[in-house]
Parts: structure tokens; sequence; C-alpha cells
């Protein structure tokens, strides 16, 4: 049994805020994703599973759905359309009463005509004499709702609201702009750590220089030179390439630096075997150090993966906000502006966006297994 | 087979030199080893012939062609490393077979030679194992396999041995004997366990401070040292140097003194207890150890100096007891002043 010391409780407490911290705001706002959106706009996620008491006004059916049966005239339906497990306790007809009546007892509206709404939401509207409007009357009610989850939101968020698109466009920018970065940094990390040649150190120094100088800072310079080429060439301003160019460029200085640092930790006397082997540099990188770079290739990739599916600045920058070419986070803050009150579309198409890179961390994170050299050396 | 030549290699690191021009001829089928304290330019020597470390000044050739320029897969080598160097992603049988399939060797005479280097070294069965599923020495055992199935004109071999535990030690060492034997290629051996280059060797290279100290058998090494190096490294427990100036230890009664000799070596398996007349040498026993066989006794001298004696089990001695000494004149070494052999 191991010892409970206070500095472990303390970092066994810190981990459950951490946890808590994390997972409260994330398990919230996808319940309220699921939530339909009135009772989302009026009580808080974790009311949801609770039967809460609401307040709703629904319209009758108009004169199309008559019936004559001796001599009054029926309207019968339901007020919910289809059953949706509300129980109503109350109801009433007019905005000043809206629970004036119980279940079961009919009300008078103002033509003399009567309406009995039970419990399930079924309706009879009873006339003496014939139903004239197309349009129904007001009912209020008051029910009590279960917990209940809906997809609606997906639906509406993803093939209405043009989200879907977006998802794609960000799928198109992130995966390449993800492994060219990767695949061009494990080169240079390789030629960096086991090659020689004059100025190595010198390049190694420029690299983690330049890993201080803020995207923000050289965002637009480079993006007027790449206009500038671009114009050359006749290619359009913005553009993927443009951003994967641009992507690849922010990352290529940390994930050399990330991938130098890992690929420093390979035991020396197994390159130098390779060598005598006769595999020359190519065949070492490839038929050895890419088979035990895995798992740092894994956390480089969750790494440049997240920060590039996260990225809103180079997204605006570099790319247009028609839908073709918006991204995911560019579409969210759109949504934002134009359908703030909208918190259906905002939480449903935040969780969207979080799908992503849940799924990668916990695909990748079985080969952030150490050791995967074990057996190389001794030990 | 070949034979190896090293003409006055140097080797500089930026600019200091830690090879200073060292002059060899191996012999084609000979076992050599290099021994030396660490640090003194052993290991550097055999990753120079090996192909992995610049020449700064000389001339290697293996076989009588000059390889200064020729990439180390080209030169003929194999080598084992200290930490065996197995690549940790390949089964036994493709970490022998890479260097193979490198050299584009047909499928099945891969497999022959593959299949006939674990003969040798009885690994047939762990074909299919991963590295890391491998004992120390199975390991060991791998790493020469991946030598001997380039089937190398020499062979060279980096403290082999020095990962393992001192049972395999032996074991391994028996075997590499074997080896040898079995393949009579050249081989070049580094260690700095002077038991390991005293038993495998044909010819020793004592190494210091990037220079020969002395090229020699095993025995020629141990019964005529060019220098007081040489005399202290080669045997365990090392030669015991007694100055000359102890007069009151040292009786040089029938000692047959040169007129330059400065220390006199003896080895502590030389010295035996003596009565009070016969006596050459009178200490006080600082310390004993028993091993079993025989004991060995630490005698503090006059001038603060110690020496070890390998005496008989069943000596009579106590710790501090005054004892005297004695040694067989043909088992005396005299050095002059700057450390060299006068015999």
């Amino acid at each position: 049994m191991k010892k409970i010391t206070l500095s472990s409780l303390f970092s066994q407490l810190l981990l459950l805020i951490f946890v808590i911290a994390w997972i409260a705001p994330t398990f919230g706002l996808f319940i309220s994703s699921l939530r339909d959106k009135d009772v989302l706009a009026i009580s808080g996620w974790w009311t949801s599973f609770a039967t809460t008491e609401v307040n709703e006004i629904y319209r009758t059916e108009g004169k199309d759905a008559q019936v004559k049966e001796g001599d009054y005239y029926f309207i019968k339906s339901n007020l919910f359309g289809e059953d949706k497990g509300k129980q109503i306790f109350r109801f009433g007809v007019t905005s000043k009463n809206i629970d004036e009546y119980q279940v079961g007892e009919s009300a008078l509206f103002k033509d003399g005509t009567e309406i009995t709404v039970l419990e399930n939401g079924d309706y009879i509207w009873k006339s003496q004499e014939e139903f004239k409007k197309k349009k129904g009357k007001r009912v209020f009610v008051s029910a009590k709702s279960p917990p209940s989850f809906t997809l609606d939101n997906y639906k509406e968020v993803l093939f209405k609201e043009g989200l879907g698109q977006a998802f794609l466009n960000t799928f198109a920018v992130a995966l390449p702009s993800t492994l060219i970065p990767l695949i061009i940094c494990s080169f240079f990390a390789y030629a960096l750590t086991w090659m020689k040649f004059y100025g190595r150190d010198i390049l190694l120094a420029t690299i983690i220089a330049s890993l201080v100088v803020p995207l923000q800072m050289s965002l637009i310079p480079i993006l007027t030179i790449y206009n500038d080429f671009g114009a050359l060439f006749g290619v359009a301003a913005k553009s993927y390439p443009g951003i994967w160019m641009a992507h690849t460029g922010f990352g290529l200085a940390s994930t050399t630096f990330l991938l130098w640092n890992f690929l420093k930790s390979l035991p020396q006397e197994m390159m130098e075997a390779a060598k005598v082997d006769g595999a020359t540099h190519y065949d070492t990188f490839i038929k050895i150090v890419v088979p035990l770079s895995i798992p740092a290739f894994a956390s480089i990739f969750i790494l440049q993966f997240l920060w590039v599916w996260n990225d809103l600045l180079v997204g605006l920058v570099f790319l247009d906000k028609h839908p073709s070419e918006i991204i995911l986070t560019a579409k969210l803050k759109e949504l934002l502006g134009s359908r703030g009150e909208n918190w259906e579309i905002l939480t449903t198409g935040a969780f969207v966006s979080m799908t992503v890179p849940l799924f990668i961390f916990f695909s990748l994170q079985r080969y952030f297994i150490r050791g995967l050299v074990a057996g190389s050396i001794k030990g | 087979m070949a034979n190896v030549t090293l003409k006055n290699i140097r080797k500089n690191y930026d600019k200091t030199e830690v090879i200073h021009g060292v002059d060899l001829d191996i012999n084609s089928g000979e076992f050599m080893v290099f021994v030396g304290p660490s640090g003194c330019g052993k290991s550097t020597l055999l990753r120079m012939i090996a192909g992995l470390e610049d020449i700064t000044e000389g001339e290697i050739s293996i076989g009588g062609e000059i390889v200064n320029k020729i990439i180390a897969a080209e030169r003929g080598v194999a080598m084992v490393f200290q930490s065996y160097a197995l690549y940790p992603h390949m089964t036994v049988f493709d970490n022998m077979a890479f260097a193979l399939k490198q050299a584009k060797t047909p499928v099945d005479e891969i497999q022959r030679r593959v299949t006939e280097a674990a003969k040798i070294l009885q690994i047939e069965n762990l074909f299919e194992r991963l590295p890391k599923q491998l004992s120390g020495g199975q390991r060991q055992r791998v790493a020469i396999g991946r030598a001997i199935v380039r089937d190398p004109k020499v062979f060279l071999f980096d403290e082999p041995l020095s990962n393992l535990d001192a049972a395999l030690r032996v074991q391994t060492r028996i075997e590499i004997a074997k080896l040898h034997n079995q393949l009579t290629a050249t081989m070049i051996y580094v260690t700095h366990d002077q038991v390991e280059a005293m038993t495998l060797a044909d010819r020793i290279v004592v190494i210091n401070q990037g220079i020969i100290e002395q090229v020699g058998t095993p025995v020629e090494l141990y019964n005529s040292p060019k220098n007081q190096f040489v005399a202290e490294f080669i045997g365990s427990p090392k030669m015991n140097m007694i100055n000359l100036q102890d007069k009151r230890s040292l009786n040089l009664k029938n000692l047959n003194l040169p007129s330059e000799a400065s220390k006199i070596g003896i080895r502590p398996e030389h010295i035996n207890l003596a009565n009070h007349e016969s006596h050459k040498l009178r200490g006080t026993v600082r310390h004993i150890e028993n091993l079993g066989e025989h004991l060995l006794c630490y005698v503090n001298l006059e001038m603060n100096s110690e020496i070890t004696a390998k005496l008989d089990v069943n000596s009579d001695i106590r710790v501090n007891e005054i004892i005297n000494l004695k040694w067989h004149q043909d088992h005396q070494h005299f050095f002059d002043s700057m450390g060299f052999s006068l015999n």
C-alpha cells in the first residue's frame, strides 16, 4: 500500500480539480447540444435530468381539420403534434391568464367555442357553427416536461448552417498542414542530429531562436510575400496551398526542435551499426529511425493537429469566407455574431469542433508508450 | 582473412591530439587485443579501422588496400558494439539479415548465411524474437551473429563483454575464443580488462595516452614488460613497485642491482614468506584478504609504500605483524628512473 503523504494528497487533489475543471464544461456543452432549443434558452443543462415545469404556447389547427358530428363541429388533434411525453397540468386561452383551467376542464373562447385539453396534449375543440378561420387559436399550457434529448440540433447545425462543410474544410486544412511539416521536419531533424555538416550548430541555434518569434508578428509580412509570389504565377491570393504553406512555416521550428530532441536520444552505437552494415543516411532514416520514432511522430502529430484545428487567426488571414473555404472556427465566430442568441447552434457547433481533437487524441495516445527503443542496448 | 596495417596514425579532436602516431601490423588471422585504461584511445583506434572516425593523419590498410577514403560498409569489416546496438524494432532474423539486405544479397543466400551463423551461435530458435525479449547474453550473441553473416575480412569487437555479468562474461569469452578458431578470421578486440586480453589474444597491444607502450604475446608482456606501465597493467593484482631508496625495508644483498635502477618490480604471486636470515623485504601487515585458494596480504613498507603479496592460505600471519618476505631472482624486474625496464 502506498503511503499517503501530504504532497501526494495535494497532487491528487489538484488532479481532481483539473479533471473537474475540464470535464464539467465539456459535459455541459455536450448535454446542452442535445437539448431542445426552447428548453435550452430558459434553463441550465444541469436541470435537464429532472422533470421541469414549462409554460408554452401552441396553436390549434384551423378549419381544414374540422369534422361535423351531429349538430356540432369538432376539431380533434394534439397540441404537440406528436406525443413528446410532456404532461400538461393547467392551460389557458388568454395571455392574461395562462393557467386558468385544470386539464380536462372546458374553456370558453371569446367567440363562444369550447375547448377541452387533456394531459397528453389531445384537445377537442367544439363549436356550434362551422369553423371559418384558416388559422387556429392560441392555447397556453403549463406542462411537466420529462428529460428529453434530441439530435435535431446536430441535424440543423451540420446540414442547414453549413457547419458540415466548414468541418470538411478544416480537415482539408489541418491534415496537410500537419503531415507536411512532420515529413519535412523529420528529415531535417535527422540531418541536424546524425549528419555532420558545416554550420549545423548555427542552424540549430537559429531554429531555437526562431521559436520566440510570435506568429502574429510575422503573419501579415508572410501574407504579402505569398501574394506577391502568387501574383507572379497567377495563383489566387487565398487558397488551400497558401494556408498549408503558412501552417507548415509556423510549425517548422517547434516540430524540428521537438523531433531533434527525440532523435538525439536514439543510441549512437545503433546508428553506427547501421553505418557499418552498409546503410546510407537515407536507409538509416527510413528503415531504422522512422519505425522507432512513431511515438514522437504521434505526439507531434497531435500537437500540430490541435494547433491547426483550433487556429482562427491564420485561417482568417489565408482563407476566404465563402462556404467552400471557411474553416470551423471562423464559421463558429460568424455564427456567434449573427446567431449569438441561438445557443443550440453554438453549443452544438462547439461540440462538433471538439470531437475531432478528442478522437485524434484518444486514438493516438496508445503510441505514447515509452521504451520502444528497449532491447537495442543494454538493460 | 586479411592483415591490417596502421602507419603513423594520428587523430585530432579539434586541436587536441588523442592518438600520437601509432604503427602496427596485425597479421592475417591473428587475434589482436587492444588494452589500456579508459580514455587511452584504444576505442578511437578501433573506430578508425572500422571507418566510424576520420583519420587525421597516417594510413590504414586492410588486406594491402589503403582504406582511409573507403566508407565503413565497404572495408570488409564487421563490428560488435559494447551496447550490442541491435535494431530494437526488428526480429533477430532481420537484425542479422540487415547488412545482407542492404547489400542486395539474394533471399535464399540470406536465409542460408543467417541460418549458418545462427547455428554456430546456437540462436536458431530465437529468430522470431525481438531484442527486448532476449537476455543480455542472447543479445550479445545476436550482435556477434550480425557480424558473422557478413563474412568480413576483419572482426572488430569494442568491449563486447563489459555489459555482461561475471559468469556470462567468462562463458562468452570462451565462445569468442572458439569462434576465432572456427572462423580463422582476423579479429581486433578492444578491452580495458587485462584478463580478457590475456586469455583471448594471440598478441596484445598495450595503449596508454594515445601511444603504444608494448606489443607482444600475453606471455611476453607478463614476463618481460618493457616499462613500468605495462608491468603494472598486465597481471592481477598488479605488480608491486618498490623504491630502491627504501633501504630499511629492502635487503639489497644478492640482488644484482643494475647501476641505473631506481625501482624493483615483483608480482604478488612471486612473493613468499621468508625467515629472518633469507629475507629480502620486511614490512607490517595492514590487511589480509582470504580468497580461499590464497591470501592477499597488504604489507606496508617504510617510506609509505604498500605492496601486495599472494601467500599460501596456511601462512600463519596476522594483521599488524611484522613479516619477512622473499622472491626468486628470475621474477624481479628493474626499472630506471624514467620507468623503462632494465632486464
